[in-house]
């Protein structure tokens, strides 16, 4: 077969381009819920990813300082850290939990902003996500905005300068894969930034089908952590990615209701 | 005079500076940030920051974190 036009740019580097960075991985990971830092480290390693997200929390009064902690084992100079807003219930805390991190990091503004408005369910409290969001792009943050599956709101997140749109596929922590494929495509077809399935992934089938669905990559962290061997969940989560990711590209046959040969039906000797 | 400090009472026996409480803490040599009165004070800062009677300071830092999946108060899981 010739090599065309078509060939070279369908084999060509597809990277990740979020807030002006390109990422070769489209796998994002979590790093809680994890057994200890190292099973953390080795669980972050295999699954290829280079943003992972964080929390901010208060030192442990009385720690031992000597212990490691997060930056000692995964640096900072070698993944992009996402701090989250994970635990915050209004745009108050979330807003002085990006700052907090900014300070932390050096000046690093790219957040994930998180506002629950449920324990039950982990779904997003919208209006609050949204004063949040406003606040955050005004002090010059980079918001990776994770938020339900209502393809209008999250256009209205993208419209107000959010660099990524993360809609929920299940509740966090759930497990229970994509459940709203038809949502996930309207959001994915009226896209002008980064969408990016964040929650509900369970196995590497799951991520295979958001990223078939047309999404530009997928956050998790319970379905590696929560796995019971979580290291080779990481790895089988990278190849969900890229085989999602190089299926949707090539984009799927049609569905046919009825069998279609794949033999030649002329030239049998029987 | 006393602090409250990551939620809790902590006498000061003398004005410290931010830099000395964290050196106290065990800390001045570790990635964290410090937010007085809901203020964030820049690492820069921490030298010439006298705390002041009744502050209320919190030190965090980063630990591991996910897409969620913590319910309220409960950061360390």
């Amino acid at each position: 077969m010739a090599v065309t036009a078509e060939t070279i740019r369908s084999t060509a580097k597809d990277p990740l381009i979020i807030a002006g960075r390109t990422y070769s991985s489209r796998l994002l990971v979590g790093t809680g819920k994890y057994k200890d830092l190292e099973e953390t480290r080795r669980a972050v390693e295999a699954s290829g990813a280079q943003i992972i997200t964080i929390a901010v929390r208060r030192t442990n009064i009385g720690q031992n300082p000597n212990e490691p902690s997060l930056t000692d084992v995964l640096s900072p100079s070698k993944y992009t850290y996402l701090p989250n807003t994970a635990g915050c219930y209004n745009a108050e805390d979330a807003v002085r939990t990006c700052r907090l991190a900014r300070e932390l990091l050096d000046g690093h503004d790219l957040v994930k902003l998180e506002v629950l408005g449920s324990e039950k369910t982990l779904y997003p409290d919208i209006p609050q996500t949204l004063s949040a969001a406003e606040i955050l792009i005004k002090e010059g943050f980079k918001v990776m905005v994770y938020t339900n599956d209502d393809p209008i709101v999250a256009k209205k997140f993208a419209e107000m300068g959010c660099v990524a749109v993360m809609p929920l596929a299940a509740p966090i922590g759930s497990g229970l894969g994509i459940r709203n494929p038809y949502n996930i495509r309207f959001i994915v077809e009226e896209a002008t930034v980064p969408i990016l399935v964040d929650a509900g992934v369970g196995t590497a089938s799951d991520a295979a089908i958001a990223m078939e669905l047309g999404c530009d990559g997928v956050l998790m962290n319970t379905a590696i952590a929560g796995a019971r061997n979580p290291v080779l969940m990481a790895q089988a989560m990278k190849k969900a990615v890229e085989a999602g990711r190089e299926a949707f590209r090539a984009g799927r046959m049609p569905r046919k209701q009825y069998g279609s040969p794949s033999s030649p039906l002329g030239g049998t000797f029987f | 005079m006393k602090i409250i400090l990551n939620g809790q009472e902590k006498p000061l026996a003398a004005p410290t500076t931010l830099a000395a409480l964290l050196q106290e803490m065990g800390l001045s040599e570790r990635r964290v940030a410090v937010e007085v009165n809901r203020e964030i004070v820049p690492r820069s800062r921490h030298g010439e920051f006298e705390l002041k009677d009744n502050d209320r300071v919190e030190v965090v830092f980063a630990i591991g974190g996910g897409s969620s999946g913590m319910s309220r108060g409960d950061g360390d899981r």
